[in-house]
């Protein structure tokens, strides 16, 4: 019997947080209760991208778009939509113009984005293997096993132009041809799953949403190489995600698409997950082999690179989630077809999660070439609550600001180098004008000082050194000198340290001081933070005209440093005050002041 | 061997293929900085010292890392370069405390060193010394964490060059600790006090406990009648702290320096090699012949003693019941010297001098070190801690007078001071061995196929028709591989793969010992061990039997070997021991 509606709803782990479980079981008892059971398939799908906006449930074949969907909501979707055939439009996306912006295709927030490595996520259930062969899952690898040689799949892969999507953008067709060209009776491939920068989350969407796409690329890769056993490292701290691998895993198993003889082809190939403990350092490929042997996650010197000598001594190919998630769709649809999107410095697609003071915050995967202002005004959205776009930083931890000058910029592996930020992983993080750009540096200078193994001197002792220069100047006491001192460490860590962490831990600091070097001088020789932001640099004072007495902020401030009668202008005892900004948000009046 | 070609700063070097730039630099005569490199480990690229360009490469690369490219350049100096290395430096220094005046590696510090040859003079970062306490529970090592550099050497030693694993990596980023784990300290740890963390180390971080003091107050104590007995091993090493090429052979400038440092009587530990021969070499000729338990294993090594105990207590029935050098000297000192000498034992301070740390838990390990009714000896002294008393008391080492060893217990054979190097017990066993077997002396007494610089060395020596199968282990690390062997084979129930097995903790054998002058590399073994060689070839008598000192203890004595009178004082029993307290 045909379905009358299928009802997608939003499965990762965003929108799960915001109790999408529920939302599913409402709609399927309410289907239930009110006889629509058997008319209709609710489906649970990995992530939509837009998250801002989550749980979503979207409802096809309308394609209407839901919302901030509750599970109350559940009946009057039942009721409305499936069995009246309404749209609910008081949970469409943007309700005032509801019946312009009702359908995906509407939504500005989709309109640029271009789906490769999310093609799967937000449409099909994770759980089922048989919805990720429906969209043409496992056909790669069917082509793999009996129509190419592994000389044709690295060809097609060089066609395609794909490079890796960790950071560094290695020609990925390189990386295998390496492995491939080593003599070796084992050889192994890994999965880099171990996502660690602040803010980003591609990696984790796409093994929630598609983790078949990750098995079907690292079998392909097996085969090209000759590799038999693959691994996947993924951070502990993704359940969902490990879950669902688990799930896909048991599934390709009990269809032969993994495991001893995939397909009849005689090819063997099967894949163990390896849970990391959560230090960032894990995500650089040596520390993440030395990790998966049971060791110390630390980085070791290359060479030997991984691709000639890795795991166990072995020949390793490791790339990253989204690398792995495009493969299957070159395989499928060839390198030609892929190499015509993006530009001509970087092929295909790149994820980014976009988050930071942005309308609309979520994963968006956009062709290479795209501008930052593309991505930051059109999907984005722009910037919330009226404020000035101040910048974007790309690159997480290892990279740098980019200013309202370089907006126009493309997104490719080369332009961003060029303006001196870099591609990373696609943490995105957009500022406005209330934010602190020393603050910023230092915000990313403590999270790298934090996970930095501890292994090598520059960037043990150099990322601790900068960061207690950065207190200094955050805290009004820095002098010039230290801005040469930042810059010498920096330029001896990028020389000296031994792993990319250490190498590109400075780079905030660098970039900061290069584009907001007026408001490093502010800290330092005014002594004052422009932003607002440094706590020791500022001070909170009551307007005695504007202030009406009313004496919220006096109830409010945890530290009892405001006094004053009722309808009376309030003080703030400075010697008292810790500066945490709850007066100015209860103030109805815009009558206290921060300088 | 394939060779590259390769220029270091314009100077054109052929090396070997797969040799890293370091090693090529070496070559060419140009010193490029580091503080984690050390020959005897692999590289972890960890102090971010040893950067250098390529020609034509924009990439900076870790010389102790990357191997050489054929036809490539390099450059190992530039402003650059030097800027960044000297800022590493500095960094370095504001962590470490700047005690360099009450550091135990004053002028013999390898930080040191480079902040003399950067020329720092000031230090632009603030100091952000962690202080954190000195673990002195070992009473072998000390280790000082708020000196320690993080340089990794130690932790690399423990666990790759022994196979110990008492020290760990732990915690990370600014707060990681070269410590053993679980907060536990060195002697709740697996710790076999082989002291080559310490003679790794390049800063104070690791070091011997000093037990100089005790032994000077002994010697201003008139009541006390104060002995030293030197190990084979400190004859070669000592001259290094006074300037002498490496393996000068210094033994009788070494007794008069004893002499002038205060010392009643100076014998020589190599007496009681021979005397370890005696009883080992016959208890090897017992097992064989009476169906006794096979491989014999030398037991003179404390760390390798300890390991085994620890690792390996399956093997205790393999053990030689034969006490190391040191101790039957000490037995013997307070014995039979003491009553010929008409000395009351309990006045005796017995004084080692060893290569070694392990010796200074050896001392007390279990009460049968203390078979004479004292504790046999009382003071173990490292070879580092005798250059320091001499330099104290102001001797002009190297244009000391040669003296002679006090006898009885002051003579040896060649047999006695090759103990001090990997295969030496082996060779001297062997000499003694076929004479107990066959009655006959061995013809041309250097056995060539047990000698040599390998982790593990295998031969077949013929003795009289009897194919004696040896293996010779140096760096416990590679006692693993052997003692797996020696398991599998029992498991099997197969023939033991060999009849005996020497094992000595320390890389090359006791010339580079935990406690020896620091100079822990190949050529510096090479020629301690030569020195040990040549020392061998310039004896008289090169078998132990032949010692007319062993002779004459066993007929006033001792009786025979393995006699009851020797197994009481020579013999020693051994027990499991947990790897963690």
């Amino acid at each position: 019997m045909a379905v009358r509606n299928y009802i997608l709803v939003c499965g990762g782990t965003a929108c799960e947080s915001s109790r999408s479980k529920e939302i599913l079981k409402a709609l399927q008892d309410e289907a239930v209760k009110q006889g629509v059971a058997d008319d209709i398939q609710i489906v649970q799908t990995g992530c939509f991208g837009f998250c801002e906006q989550g749980p979503i449930v979207k409802v096809l074949p309308e394609d209407s778009f839901y919302v901030k969907v509750q599970p109350s909501d559940a009946a009057e979707l039942i009721a409305e939509h499936v069995i009246k055939g309404r749209e609910v439009k008081r949970l469409l996306y943007d309700k005032d113009k509801a019946s312009k912006h009702a359908q995906v295709e509407d939504i500005k927030f989709y309109q640029k984005q271009f789906r490769i490595v999310l093609r799967n996520c937000g449409f099909i259930d994770p759980e089922n293997i048989n919805e990720y062969i429906a969209r043409d899952g496992y056909s790669g690898l069917e082509r793999a096993l009996f129509e190419m040689t592994p000389e044709d799949i690295i060809n097609e892969l060089k066609t395609a132009g794909l490079r890796g999507r960790g950071g560094a953008g290695f020609p990925t067709w390189m990386k295998w041809n390496f492995s491939r060209n080593v003599e070796s009776d084992i050889k192994y491939v890994v999965c880099n799953a171990d996502e660690g920068d602040p803010g980003a989350y591609m990696d984790r969407s796409t093994l929630e949403g598609d983790p078949h796409s990750i098995l079907e690329a690292m079998t392909i890769c097996g085969k090209c190489i000759g590799a038999h056993q693959g691994f996947i490292y993924i951070r502990a701290e993704y359940p969902l995600a490990i879950r669902r691998l688990e799930i896909a895993m048991k599934q390709s198993r009990e269809l032969g698409l993994l495991g001893k003889d995939i397909l009849g082809s005689g090819f063997d190939f099967d894949i163990e997950i390896r849970l990391g403990a959560g230090a960032f350092v894990c995500g650089e490929e040596t520390a993440l082999l030395q990790s998966i042997m049971g060791h110390r996650g630390m980085p070791v010197p290359r060479p030997p690179f991984p691709a000639v000598k890795g795991l166990w001594e072995k020949p390793t190919v490791i790339n990253n989630v989204e690398t792995w998630a495009n493969i299957p769709v070159i395989m499928h649809k060839g390198g030609e077809w892929f190499s015509k999107i993006g530009d001509a410095d970087s092929h295909g697609t790149k994820v980014f999660a976009l988050t930071g003071k942005i309308c609309n915050s979520g994963l968006v995967e956009v062709p290479m070439g795209t501008t930052l202002r593309e991505i930051v005004f059109d999907i984005g959205g722009g910037i919330a609550n009226g404020k000035k776009f101040k910048a974007v930083q790309t690159g997480g931890p290892s990279g740098g600001v980019i200013t309202s000058e370089n907006l126009d910029t493309p997104i490719d592996f080369g332009s961003l180098i060029k303006i001196g930020s870099m591609m990373g992983s696609g943490g995105m993080i957009v500022m406005d004008e209330d934010d602190c750009m020393v603050d910023v540096a230092k915000f990313y200078l403590n999270f790298t000082v934090d996970e930095s193994c501890g292994k090598c001197m520059p960037c043990r002792i150099g990322g601790k050194t900068m960061l207690a220069i950065l207190d200094k100047i955050t805290a009004g006491n820095g002098t010039m000198k230290d801005m040469d001192l930042l810059t010498e460490i920096g330029e001896t860590m990028r020389k000296s340290a031994l792993c990319a962490l250490g190498q590109t831990s400075p780079n905030p600091i660098i970039s900061t001081m290069r584009f907001f070097r007026d408001e490093y001088l502010a800290h330092i020789v005014d002594k004052r933070c422009p932003a607002g932001k440094c706590k020791k640099l500022v001070t909170y004072t009551i307007d005695p005209d504007k202030c009406k007495g009313c004496t919220a902020c006096a109830r409010r401030c945890p530290v009892e440093a405001i006094s004053g009668s009722i309808k009376q202008p309030h003080k703030i005892d400075t010697t008292k005050c810790i500066k945490c900004g709850t007066c100015v948000k209860v103030c109805k009046f815009g009558a206290i002041s921060v300088h | 061997m394939s060779v590259v070609h390769v220029k270091i700063n314009g100077i054109p070097v052929e090396v070997e293929a797969g040799s890293t730039v370091l090693a090529a630099a070496k070559a060419a005569g140009v010193k490029i900085p580091t503080l984690c490199n050390q020959e005897d480990l692999k590289p972890t690229a960890s102090c971010g010292l040893c950067i250098v360009k390529m020609e034509g490469s924009p990439k900076i690369q870790r010389a102790c890392a990357s191997p050489v490219q054929e036809g490539a350049s390099y450059i190992t100096d530039d402003p650059e370069l030097f800027k960044a290395r000297k800022t590493v430096i500095e960094m370095i220094l504001s962590t470490h405390p700047a005690e360099c005046l009450t550091c135990i590696r004053n002028q013999n510090c390898e930080l040191q060193q480079l902040a003399a040859e950067f020329g720092i003079r000031e230090q632009p970062f603030t100091p952000r010394v962690r202080r954190l306490p000195k673990d002195e529970s070992s009473p072998s090592i000390i280790t000082d964490p708020s000196k320690c550099i993080k340089c990794g050497r130690c932790v690399e030693v423990c666990q790759d060059l022994q196979g110990v694993y008492a020290l760990e990596f732990i915690g990370r980023g600014d707060e990681v600790q070269m410590v053993p784990a679980c907060g536990l300290n060195l002697s709740e740890s697996p710790c076999v006090k082989c002291g080559q963390c310490a003679a790794h180390c390049p800063v104070g971080a690791i070091y011997e406990r000093d037990d100089t003091d005790k032994v000077r107050d002994a010697i201003y104590d008139a009541d006390k009648i104060v002995v030293a007995n030197m190990a084979p091993s400190v004859r070669v090493a000592i001259g290094e702290g006074f300037g002498l090429p490496e393996g000068t052979v210094t033994t009788g400038k070494i007794y008069t320096a004893l002499r002038q440092i205060g010392f009643d009587k100076v014998f020589d530990t190599n007496f009681a090699a021979d005397l370890t021969i005696m009883e080992e070499g016959n208890e090897l000729v017992h097992r064989l012949t009476h169906g006794g338990v096979l491989p014999l294993m030398t037991s003179c090594c404390p760390a390798w003693t300890d390991y085994m105990e620890k690792y390996y207590p399956d093997m205790i029935p393999n053990f030689s019941t034969a006490k190391s050098p040191m101790q039957m000297q000490g037995a013997v000192t307070k014995t039979y010297w003491a009553e010929k000498a008409g000395i009351d034992p309990s006045k005796i301070v017995n004084v080692a001098i060893m290569p070694c740390t392990a010796k200074k838990f050896e001392i007390g390990r279990d009460s049968n070190m203390s078979s004479s009714g004292f504790q046999d000896t009382d003071i173990s002294i490292t070879s580092r801690e005798l250059i320091r008393m001499i330099k104290a008391k102001g001797i002009d080492f190297a244009h000391l007078e040669e003296s002679d060893a006090d006898s009885p217990i002051g003579e040896y054979t060649g047999a006695g001071t090759i103990f001090g190097n990997t295969g030496g017990v082996m060779e001297a066993a062997i000499r003694t061995a076929y004479f107990a077997v066959t009655g006959k002396e061995l013809e041309g007494v250097e056995v060539d196929s047990v000698r040599g610089p390998e982790g593990v060395r295998t031969a077949v020596v013929d003795v009289n028709g009897l194919k004696l199968k040896v293996a010779i282990v140096s760096g416990l690390v590679n006692a693993k591989q052997v003692m797996e062997e020696v398991r599998k084979a029992r498991a099997e129930g197969a023939e033991p793969p060999y009849h005996f097995i020497e094992v000595m903790a320390c890389k090359g054998g006791c010339i580079s010992g935990g406690g020896q002058p620091y100079a822990s590399n190949d050529a510096n073994r090479a020629a301690r061990t030569a020195g040990l060689y040549s020392d061998d070839e310039h004896c008289a008598k090169r078998c132990s039997h032949q010692n007319p000192s062993i002779k004459k203890i066993y007929d006033e004595y001792l009786g025979a070997p393995l006699s009851e009178k020797a197994e009481e004082l020579l013999h020693t029993t051994y027990q499991q021991r947990p790897l963690y307290k």
